[in-house]
C-alpha cells in the first residue's frame, strides 16, 4: 500500500495558519492568497495528486482535504477583515484632524451663492402678509394623536369625513391611535388649549407647517406637503370678518388684481364652512384649461369656527366666536411660479432651486 | 354624482344656460366637477352607406371611399381598414364641426379630394373605440341619409358631475339637487308619480320582518312584489341608469337603482322563494357568522377591527332560518340575488345608523353606492315614498305586477330633528348682516324646513332628511350656514377686522428665518428632503435603534420617519453629482424623530377615544444638517461655516470641541461637538460625512470629502442651552491698543479655543485674543504643538504704558502656565 498523499495534512494545515497569522497588511494578504488557498497552493497541489488513488480512497481523501481548506479558507477571511479593520483604524488616525485648532481666518473656502427653498421663501411671504395683519405665527408637530387631528375637531373615529383626508397612521400604541397630521388644524386646538389653560383669549395666529397624507404622488399633489391655516378667536367675529381677511390676504400675496370669492363647502369644523377661491392667475380670469374655463381656481377652505369645536376645548362660544381659514404653501407657489410638476419641488435638483432668492 | 339637465328637469323648472347652472350650482355648494355635452357636434353627422372602395396611387395607408349619403356618390380619403362594400358608417360632411370643436373641411391628398370624414366611436364622442369605423349595422338598422342623432335616437343632454359634501345626503339625489335649485330660483319643486299598492292579499299574509337591534336599523320597510317578470328596462330607464355612470342590468335593479339615483333611497330586492320564510329581520351578527356577498367574497362577521374604538359589529340581514343573508346596507348576499327565475320580490328600503354602516364597511373594505348614501344619513321616512317609485317604475315593465297592502313598517330608534330657537341677532352675530326676516322663512321653507317667526325671533325644525343640523347652539350655527347657502355666499358682506393685540413671530421664528438667511448668505441651496425614508436608510446611520414606523405607507422605501437628514442630504448631493451639479452646498431645516422607547423624553399627550388617555409619541428635534459638498470643501470649511453661522446669530461662546466618541454619520477622526461653553450643551456636531455613509449611498461616483454641519435648532432656541452674547454694546477705547503676538507650545490635550479663552480673563487689559497660527513638527516635544495669539490689549482710561503691557503679557504667559503651555 502506498504512503496516504494526506500522511501530512494536519502539519501542513498548521503551517498555513501560521503564515496566515504572520500576514501584516491587506497588501501582503493579497500577495500570499494564491500560496495558501489558491491554485499555487499545498492545499491545491494535493488535489492534484489524488488521480493515482482508488475511487474509495479518493472520496475519503477528498472529504478530508476539503475540511482542512474550509478550517484556512475562515482563518484568512477572519484575518482578511482583522487587517482592513486595522488599516481603516491607521488611514482615520493619519486622516485625523483637530478640529479645535482650525484657524478660522486661515480657512481658505470655495464661493458659492445659495438659495432659499422655494416653500420656505413662499411660507415666509404668507406669514408676512398676515403679520402685517396682526396675526401671530405658531407650530406644533408634525406627529399627532388622533384626538388633536380629528376627534377635536369634530371628526369622530370611523366619520365618514375622515375620508377626506387619506391618512398615513403610525404604529405606536393601539392601532390608529397616532397618525402623520393630516392639517396644521391640531395647532389651532394645541392653541386654544392653551389661551383657556393661561387665560389669554384673543387669539390671532397663523399655522404654518409640514402635513402628510396617503396621495399617489402627482403633478399637482405629494403626500408631503406644506400648509397654512389661520385661526381668529375673539369677540364679535363674524363671517363678514373671514371673508374680509381673505380678500386682503388675497390682494396682498397675489395682487391688487386678484379677487377671492367663498362658496359653500364643508368642513366638519366649521359652520358655516367655505371653499375659497382666487381669480386664475393663468388667465386672470379669463378661462384657461388650468381653471376649466371657469376664472377661479381653488385655493383652500375656511368658515366659522363650530360652536362644538369652541365647546370641546372649553371656549365660551356666547362670549367668543371666530373663524379659521388654511390652503396649501406649495400650492401657492406652484400657482405663483407656474411650476408644471409639483414634484420638482423635492427633487433637490440645484438647477431647480438656483431659480429662487 | 352624474345629473342630467333632463333629469333635473322634471323636477323643477330650469331655463337657464349651462353655464349660468353650473355658476348657481357651484354657489349652492353643489360643485360641478364636469359638464358633459351628450349629443353635441354630432348635428350635421348623417348614416352613409360604402358604395366602392379604391386603392390610391403611391398610399398604402389610405383608400378612396365612395359613399351614399343620399345625395349621391361622394368620394371620401379615409384611412380605417374595417370596411367592407353595403357597410353603414357615420359621415360628418364638409362644414360639420366634430366634439371638441374639430371643423371638417374640403381636403386634397395625393390628388384626390376628400368631401367630408368617415368617423370612429371616439371621434364623435360615443365611446373609446378608435380602431375603426363606427359600424351602424352592429347596433341599428340603418337608413342611408339619416341624422345620426335620430338613427340612435339621442336626445342631446348635458350631464353635470356634481361632488356633494359630507354633510348634505339630502342632496345626493336628483331630487335633492333639484330642491336648492327651487329654493334659490324661487320655483316650484315637482314631485315623481308613484304607485299605490294594489294587491288583495295584505303584505303581512305572505311575508315577515322585524328589527332585533333597534340602534342599529330606525326603520324597516318591506314591499312584496308579486308577478315580477325580470327582464330589460325600458330605454329611458337605462339611459337614466347610464347617464349616471351605472349599468343597466336588469328591470327590477335598474329600477331599484334609478330610485336611489332619483330620491337618495337605497333599496334592495330580494327574491322571496330563496327567503326561508319570506322573513327580513335586522339584527347584530355574531361572532363566527360568515356571509358570501354578490362581489363573491366570504367575509367573516362580528370581528373586530383595527379601527379606533372598532368592536367589531356588523349590523346584518337575516331570513326566517336566521340565516344571514346581507350586510346590511352595505352589500346583499349572494343566495337571495334576482335571477330571470324570479317572480315574487321582498323590497327592503330601510334606514341604518350611519356610523355602524360606516364602520362595517370601512372594516370589510366595502363600499356601496347604497353604504355612501347610508353612512351619511338617508332620510328615515323615505323608505315607503321610495317603494312606490320603485313599483311605478317597475309597473312599465312588469303591467301585472301587484304591490300587496299595507306594506311592512317597523321603526326602530331614529334621531328626532331637534326644534332650534334663533333669532335675528344670532343670524347677524354670524353673518355679519341681517337677512330679511321674509327671506329666512321662505330659504328654510324651500327647504322642507318647519320655519315660524314671531317677533326677531325663529323656531325652525329641520325635515327628517337633514340629521346634519344639531341641536343647540351648534344647531343654530347649522340653520345659519343653511340661509348664508341659499341666500348667497357673494352677497354677504366683508369687513377686515382689527384688534389692539400686536402680530409677529416668535424668537424661535426669527432665528429660524436668521439661520436660514445666513445659510443661504454662505452660499448654500435649501433643500426638501424625504420625512419618511426606508429602513435600509435609517440602518445606515441608526443600525438596531427603535424607529418610527408608518403601518400603511404608500411605499415600502417610505415607511419609517427619519432620525436624521444627513442620509438624505448626502443622496440629494449625489443626485446633484451625477448630473454634474455636484459642486454645491446643501441644506435643510427640518424636524427628525426619535421613538418615544428610545428617548428619556418622549412627547405625553392626549389620546384614544375622547383623549381619555396619555399617549407617549415620538421625540420631535428640528434641526438644521449642512453638507458642503464643493470642490475643497471639508471639516475646515465646515467649521468656518460654522463660526460664521454662530456669529451671526450672537452666541456668546460655542467650544469646536473634538470628541471621543464620534456621532453617527461624521467621519470618527475629523469631527467635533459644538459645546456652548457656558450651560456646556452640545449644540451640535461639526466636521465631515463619513466616507462608509457616502459608500453605502453612492455606488457609482467617486466622491472626496464632503464638509458636514449637523446642529440642534431646537437648542440654538433654547437661551439657557445657547449663550447669547451680552446686549450689552462696548464702545471700544479711544486710546490706542497694543498688539503682540505670543507663541505656546501647548500639549494637544490642552484645546486652542480653550486656551484663548484662559488668556482672555488673564489681564483686564485684554481687549482680544485670536489664534492665528498653529505649527507642528519635529522640533517640538512629542504630543505638543505650537498654538499663536494675536493678543490686543488697551485700557478705557489711559494709553497703556510700556511697563503695563509687560505686567499684562507676563501675566499671560502664567495664566497658560497653568494650563501646560509654555512660551516658545
Ligand atoms: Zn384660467
Amino acid at each position: 500500500m502506498s504512503s496516504s498523499p494526506l500522511a501530512n495534512l494536519v502539519n501542513q494545515t498548521a503551517e498555513l495558519l501560521a503564515t496566515i497569522a504572520r500576514l501584516e497588511s491587506i497588501e501582503q494578504l493579497r500577495e500570499a492568497e494564491p500560496t495558501i488557498t489558491g491554485k499555487r497552493s499545498i492545499l491545491s497541489a494535493l488535489q492534484k495528486s489524488f488521480g493515482a488513488l482508488a475511487p474509495e480512497e479518493r472520496k475519503d481523501a477528498g472529504a478530508q482535504l476539503q475540511d482542512a481548506r474550509r478550517v484556512v479558507e475562515a482563518a484568512l477571511a477572519s484575518r482578511r477583515l482583522e487587517l482592513s479593520q486595522r488599516a481603516r483604524a491607521q488611514v482615520l488616525l493619519d486622516d485625523g484632524l483637530d478640529l479645535g485648532d482650525v484657524v478660522v481666518s486661515d480657512v481658505r473656502w470655495p464661493a458659492s451663492i445659495g438659495h432659499p427653498s422655494l416653500v420656505a421663501l413662499t411660507q415666509r411671504e404668507l406669514e408676512d402678509v398676515f403679520v402685517t395683519m396682526g396675526f401671530t405665527v405658531s407650530e406644533s408637530p408634525e406627529v399627532e394623536s388622533d384626538w388633536y387631528n380629528f376627534e377635536a375637531l369634530n371628526i369622530p373615529p370611523a366619520h365618514p369625513a375622515r375620508g377626506l383626508w387619506d391618512t398615513f397612521y403610525v404604529d405606536l400604541g393601539e392601532p390608529e391611535t397616532v397618525v402623520l397630521r393630516t392639517h396644521t388644524s391640531p395647532t389651532q386646538i394645541h392653541l386654544m388649549e392653551e389661551a383657556v389653560a393661561n387665560n389669554s383669549l384673543p387669539i390671532h395666529s397663523v399655522m404654518p407647517g409640514r402635513c402628510f397624507r396617503r396621495d399617489t404622488p402627482d403633478s399637482r399633489h405629494l403626500a408631503t406637503f406644506h400648509q397654512i391655516e389661520g385661526l381668529v378667536v375673539d369677540r364679535g367675529i363674524s363671517y363678514a370678518d373671514l371673508a374680509g381677511v381673505i380678500e386682503t390676504f388675497t390682494r396682498a400675496y397675489f395682487g391688487p388684481d386678484i379677487e377671492s370669492r367663498l362658496r359653500p363647502g364643508y368642513f366638519p369644523f366649521t359652520e358655516p364652512s367655505a371653499e375659497f377661491e382666487v381669480t386664475c392667475t393663468i388667465c386672470r380670469g379669463g378661462g384657461c384649461r388650468t381653471c376649466s374655463q371657469t376664472g377661479w381656481i381653488e385655493l383652500g377652505g375656511c368658515g366659522v369656527l363650530d360652536p362644538a369645536v369652541l365647546a370641546a376645548v372649553g371656549i365660551d362660544g356666547e362670549e367668543w366666536s371666530g373663524f379659521a381659514f388654511g390652503f396649501g404653501i406649495d400650492r401657492c407657489a406652484q400657482m405663483r411660479h407656474e411650476i408644471a410638476d409639483m414634484r420638482a419641488l423635492i427633487e433637490n435638483d440645484t438647477r431647480f432651486l438656483g431659480q429662487f432668492s | 354624482m352624474k345629473i342630467s339637465l333632463s333629469w333635473l328637469r322634471e323636477f323643477v323648472d330650469v331655463t337657464e344656460s349651462t353655464e349660468e347652472l353650473r355658476s348657481i350650482l357651484d354657489d349652492l355648494g353643489l360643485v360641478v366637477e364636469g359638464i358633459d355635452l351628450i349629443g353635441e357636434g354630432l348635428e350635421d353627422v348623417v348614416v352613409a352607406r360604402i358604395d366602392e372602395i379604391r386603392a390610391i396611387d403611391g398610399a398604402d395607408r389610405v383608400r378612396l371611399v365612395v359613399v351614399d349619403a343620399g345625395h349621391g356618390p361622394l368620394e371620401i380619403v379615409c384611412g380605417a381598414m374595417n370596411i367592407d362594400l353595403g357597410d353603414h358608417v357615420p359621415l360628418a360632411p364638409v362644414g360639420a364641426v366634430l366634439p371638441g370643436g374639430f371643423e371638417i373641411a374640403r381636403r386634397e391628398m395625393r390628388g384626390v379630394t376628400s368631401n367630408g370624414m368617415l368617423c370612429s366611436a371616439r371621434e364623435l364622442g360615443l365611446g373609446d373605440d378608435h380602431r375603426g369605423l363606427m359600424l351602424l349595422d352592429d347596433v341599428i338598422e340603418p337608413v342611408v341619409g339619416v341624422r345620426l342623432l335620430e338613427a340612435l335616437s339621442i336626445t342631446p343632454d348635458v350631464v353635470f358631475d356634481i361632488t356633494v359634501e359630507g354633510n348634505r345626503p339630502d342632496a345626493w339625489s336628483v331630487e335633492g339637487v333639484a330642491r336648492d335649485l327651487a329654493t334659490r330660483l324661487g320655483r316650484a319643486l315637482a314631485s315623481p308619480s308613484l304607485a299605490e299598492p294594489n294587491g288583495e292579499e295584505s303584505s303581512a299574509s305572505f311575508a315577515s320582518a322585524g328589527i332585533d337591534a333597534p340602534d342599529l336599523c330606525g326603520r324597516l320597510t318591506v314591499s312584496v312584489l308579486r308577478h315580477v317578470r325580470v327582464g330589460p328596462s325600458p330605454s329611458w330607464v337605462v339611459e337614466r341608469v347610464q347617464s349616471a355612470g351605472m349599468r343597466a342590468i336588469s328591470n327590477v335593479v335598474d329600477a331599484s337603482n334609478l330610485v336611489m339615483l332619483e330620491l337618495g333611497q337605497p333599496t334592495h330586492p330580494y327574491d322571496a322563494a330563496h327567503v326561508a320564510n319570506r322573513t327580513i329581520q335586522v339584527r347584530r351578527a355574531r361572532p363566527g357568522e360568515t356571509l358570501e356577498t354578490l362581489d363573491g367574497v366570504e367575509r367573516d362577521l362580528a370581528k373586530a377591527g383595527r379601527g379606533l374604538g372598532d368592536t367589531g359589529e356588523d349590523c346584518v340581514i337575516v331570513d326566517g332560518d336566521d340565516v344571514v343573508i346581507g350586510l346590511a346596507g352595505i352589500m346583499g348576499g349572494a343566495t337571495s340575488e334576482i335571477s330571470d327565475a324570479t317572480t315574487d320580490v321582498l323590497l327592503e328600503a330601510a334606514y341604518f345608523d350611519p356610523m355602524s354602516i360606516a364602520r362595517s364597511s370601512k372594516r370589510h373594505g366595502l363600499r356601496s353606492e347604497a353604504s355612501n348614501r347610508f353612512e351619511r344619513g338617508v332620510d328615515p321616512q323615505l323608505g315607503l315614498r321610495a317603494a312606490a317609485r320603485f313599483v311605478h317604475i317597475l309597473r312599465e315593465s312588469c303591467p301585472e305586477l301587484e304591490w300587496l297592502r299595507d306594506p311592512l313598517d317597523i321603526a326602530g330608534s331614529t334621531p328626532t330633528p331637534p326644534t332650534i330657537e334663533l333669532s335675528e341677532r344670532d343670524i347677524e352675530r354670524v353673518l355679519g348682516v341681517m337677512i330679511p326676516n321674509d327671506d329666512v322663512i321662505t330659504i328654510l321653507r324651500g327647504l322642507r324646513f318647519q320655519a315660524t317667526s314671531s317677533g326677531d325671533r325663529f323656531s325652525v325644525t329641520p325635515p327628517t332628511a337633514r340629521p346634519d343640523v344639531r341641536s343647540g347652539s351648534a344647531g343654530i350655527a347649522d340653520v345659519i350656514e343653511e340661509i348664508a347657502r341659499l341666500y348667497g355666499y357673494r352677497r354677504l358682506p366683508r369687513h377686515v377686522p382689527t384688534w389692539p393685540e400686536p402680530g409677529g413671530l416668535s424668537d424661535r421664528q426669527k432665528l429660524r428665518r436668521r439661520v436660514r438667511d445666513v445659510v443661504v448668505d454662505l452660499g448654500a441651496a435649501e433643500c426638501w428632503t424625504p420625512t419618511l425614508g426606508s429602513d435600509a436608510d435609517f440602518d445606515l446611520l441608526h443600525p438596531g435603534v427603535a424607529r418610527v414606523r408608518i403601518t400603511n405607507p404608500l411605499a415600502s422605501d417610505e415607511a419609517v420617519l427619519r432620525a436624521t437628514m444627513i442620509t438624505a442630504l448626502v443622496r440629494a448631493w449625489v443626485r446633484n453629482l451625477e448630473r454634474g451639479t455636484g459642486d454645491v452646498v446643501l441644506a435643510e431645516i427640518g424636524t427628525v424623530f426619535t421613538h418615544p422607547d428610545a428617548t428619556p423624553t418622549p412627547r405625553m399627550t392626549k389620546g384614544g377615544v375622547s383623549g381619555s388617555v396619555t399617549l407617549s409619541l415620538p421625540q420631535e428635534n428640528e434641526r438644521l444638517t449642512v453638507l458642503l459638498g464643493r470642490e475643497d470643501d471639508d471639516a475646515t470649511s465646515a467649521v468656518a461655516f460654522w463660526a460664521t453661522l454662530a456669529e451671526r446669530i450672537g452666541l456668546a461662546d460655542v467650544v469646536v470641541r473634538s470628541s471621543e466618541t464620534a456621532t453617527t454619520g461624521f467621519h470618527p477622526t475629523r469631527c467635533a461637538q459644538l459645546v456652548d461653553r457656558a450651560s456646556g450643551a452640545v449644540l451640535g456636531w461639526v466636521g465631515e460625512v463619513d466616507t462608509v455613509l457616502v459608500d453605502g449611498v453612492n455606488t457609482s461616483v467617486s466622491s472626496g470629502r464632503l464638509g458636514l454641519l449637523d446642529v440642534d435648532f431646537d437648542a440654538l432656541c433654547d437661551k439657557v442651552r445657547a449663550t447669547r452674547r451680552s446686549e450689552f454694546a462696548k464702545v471700544p477705547s479711544r486710546f490706542p491698543s497694543a498688539v503682540i503676538d505670543l507663541a505656546f507650545v501647548t500639549p494637544t490635550s490642552v484645546h486652542a479655543q480653550d486656551l484663548a479663552f484662559e488668556l482672555r480673563g488673564a489681564s483686564e487689559f485684554v481687549e482680544e485674543v485670536e489664534l492665528f497660527d498653529v505649527y507642528q513638527g519635529s522640533n517640538l516635544p512629542a504630543g505638543t504643538r505650537s498654538l499663536a495669539y494675536s493678543v490686543r490689549f488697551s485700557s478705557d482710561d489711559s494709553t497703556l504704558s510700556e511697563k503695563d503691557v509687560t505686567h499684562a503679557r507676563r501675566q499671560l504667559i502664567a495664566r497658560a502656565e497653568l494650563l501646560g503651555a509654555t512660551l516658545r
